[in-house]
């Protein structure tokens, strides 16, 4: 085959993606096989890969805040802490159903988003990012130092949940109920990005100004992707806290909080496909270099930096990322 | 009753006097400009309108009601648009995306709406998309909907602005320089389009511009400031012969002198 010809095929499938149809098909393929992985894979591969679904959840939640609407948010692992922890206690403590703790999880991650979202959006980004890192930091530690949270040992015994009879306590029940959620979050996601308020997000990023001289409430708009970025975190964290049965305030530190931010600029903020690619690689990377040891993460501290700058270089400096 | 009254208009950037208790009205159904010398405050007095500075003091009233110290969001919900002098497109997006955020502010659909795809919802894109069309048809850009904001000659940028103004479906549209870095034949396309605007549309125009010809041409009223200060009022013809501008424009005799 000469090389003309095989750049074609390349544009061709390029060409052929275009359409949303067939897009459509490659989705429901990829899916199916998603789905059909249990079959086959081992109960290793099984938990990386829901661990991999989770982080994509996670990730997507951010990506709303951080690619859509363009806020840096440094303390993301809280609003995944405070869903952790509602379910956790409400569960544990006063012996409420599973189900019924995901709409309190909701509502408590977006009461704190709104809570560190509604003093703080008035300001420019780089505050913002320095005032989410605090907030990070001071749910960590009220985590730590409340009675109902468990203190430094964190809540233990937080019981499985029931499904129809079935209790979700195998790795394959994960498996589906993180590839679910995933799923359905990709759907939310998309579905936001191409909306008016998708739109407003992408005004705003581009020219806050420029935004508000179109009508747009700059901050009502901000604290919108805020409080729906917080929802993401909270549903996420209310399945993490039955998956792992046990949570500890050591789960949602600063570095948890740069790592589902890491996934999100990996692959490229604003695009879906790219932050469940970032959230594969966040996950997938130290566990196939698990033979280099301890040096795994210097490689992928590498890799990460080297994939960000290449990044930078390709956009150009100054430019901004399309959506 | 007037579209648009400033009273007493006063603002100060740390002591520094911008604006100096300045009046004037703007009537429903005209063109009307501010003219004046290098920082005489023009695109100041822009930005107290549209909410961008906020005033120290002075009165503004639109359609009756009082604006003053209100957001920018506000405002052009109100029904004041403006564009900008320095070209202000969302330009990696496309131009059909940038006229569709004016609408934004005449629409509602919130996250549910957008995520269950509601029939009110598809209702409202489908008034979204049809409205911007009109307006880029209107500026005679239509089938460059598609194309990269940020990738269009500098004349097909500012219509883009101009479309994405028109889509707020504003009352009252501020130009800010609308001429500048236009050649000849562009502005003379610009006149035509100023004219259109308020004949056809029926919106009142606020502009502000350097181009003397074109500020001729096209206003029906007038009012020059310098320093901040408004130093004379009327039709162009009166503008014109009136001394005081023409010392603010070309400086007094005296000056002359030293020179």
């Amino acid at each position: 085959m000469t090389p003309s010809s095989d750049t074609s095929v390349i544009t061709d499938g390029m060409n052929w993606l275009q359409h949303q149809h067939n897009r459509m098909i490659v989705l429901m393929v990829m899916a199916a096989v998603a789905m059909e992985i249990p079959l086959v894979a081992n109960n290793y591969i099984l938990e990386v890969l829901t661990n991999a679904w989770f982080y994509t959840i996670l990730c997507l939640g951010l990506n709303i805040v951080v690619g859509y609407a363009g806020l840096l948010d440094l303390g993301y692992a809280a609003f995944f802490a405070v869903g952790a922890y509602t379910t956790g206690i409400l569960t544990s403590q006063f012996g409420i159903n599973f189900w019924l703790t995901i709409p309190a999880a909701v509502f408590c991650s977006m009461v704190a988003g709104i809570i560190i979202g509604g003093p703080t959006l008035r300001l420019r980004s780089d505050y913002l990012a320095i005032v989410t890192l605090g907030f990070g930091e001071i749910v960590r530690i009220i985590a730590r130092n409340l009675e109902i949270t468990g203190g430094a040992s964190g809540l233990i015994g937080i019981e499985r949940p029931t499904f129809f009879g079935i209790e979700l306590s195998q790795g394959i029940h994960f498996y589906y109920v993180f590839l679910l959620l995933a799923i359905a979050a990709c759907f939310v996601s998309y579905r936001l990005q191409h909306s008016r308020l998708g739109r407003a997000w992408q005004y705003v990023r581009e020219d806050e100004d420029a935004a508000e001289a179109m009508g747009i409430n700059r901050v009502g708009v901000k604290l919108y992707a805020y409080v729906i970025g917080a929802m993401f975190g909270g549903v996420a964290g209310s399945f993490f806290a039955v998956k792992m049965t046990a949570i500890s305030p050591e789960t949602f530190t600063f570095a948890q909080s740069v790592l589902i931010l890491l996934g999100v600029v990996l692959g490229g903020m604003g695009k879906i496909p790219g932050v469940i690619v970032g959230a594969f690689a966040l996950v997938l990377f130290p566990e196939v270099f698990r033979g280099f040891g301890s040096m795994r993460m210097l490689i992928f501290a590498l890799s990460c930096s080297s994939s960000c700058s290449t990044d930078l270089r390709a956009s150009g400096p100054g430019t901004k990322h399309e959506g | 009753m007037a579209l648009l009254e400033v009273e007493d208009l006063v603002l100060r950037f740390s002591g520094l006097e911008v604006i100096r208790e300045l009046g004037f009205t703007v009537e429903q159904g005209t063109i009307a400009s501010l003219i004046g010398p290098n920082g005489a405050g023009k695109t100041s007095v822009f930005n107290c309108l549209t909410g961008f500075y906020r005033p120290d003091a002075g009165r503004i009233y639109f359609n009756g009601h009082s604006i003053i110290r209100k957001k920018p969001h506000t405002i052009t919900q109100a029904g004041m648009a403006r564009t900008f002098q320095n070209l202000r497109l969302f330009k990696s997006m496309t131009v059909m995306e940038n006229v569709m955020s004016g609408m934004h502010c005449r629409t509602s659909a919130g996250a549910l709406g957008a995520v269950f795809q509601t029939p009110a919802q598809r209702r409202e894109e489908e008034l979204i998309r049809r409205v911007s069309e009109e307006c880029l048809a209107f500026v005679g850009l239509l089938e460059k909907k598609t194309r990269h904001a940020g990738n269009l000659p500098y004349g097909d940028q500012r219509r883009v602005e101009w479309a994405r103004a028109l889509a707020t479906k504003p009352k009252l549209l501020l130009l800010d320089e609308p001429a500048a870095g236009l050649n000849h034949d562009e502005k003379l396309e610009l006149i035509e389009l100023i004219l259109h605007i308020r004949n056809e549309l029926g919106i009142t125009i606020l502009l502000i511009e350097h181009d003397m010809g074109l500020v001729m041409k096209v206003s029906e009223k007038i009012t020059v400031i310098d320093y901040g200060k408004k130093i004379a009022e009327g039709t162009a013809v009166e503008v014109q012969n009136n001394p005081k501008v023409i010392e603010a424009y070309l400086g007094s005799e005296d000056e002359e002198e030293f020179l």
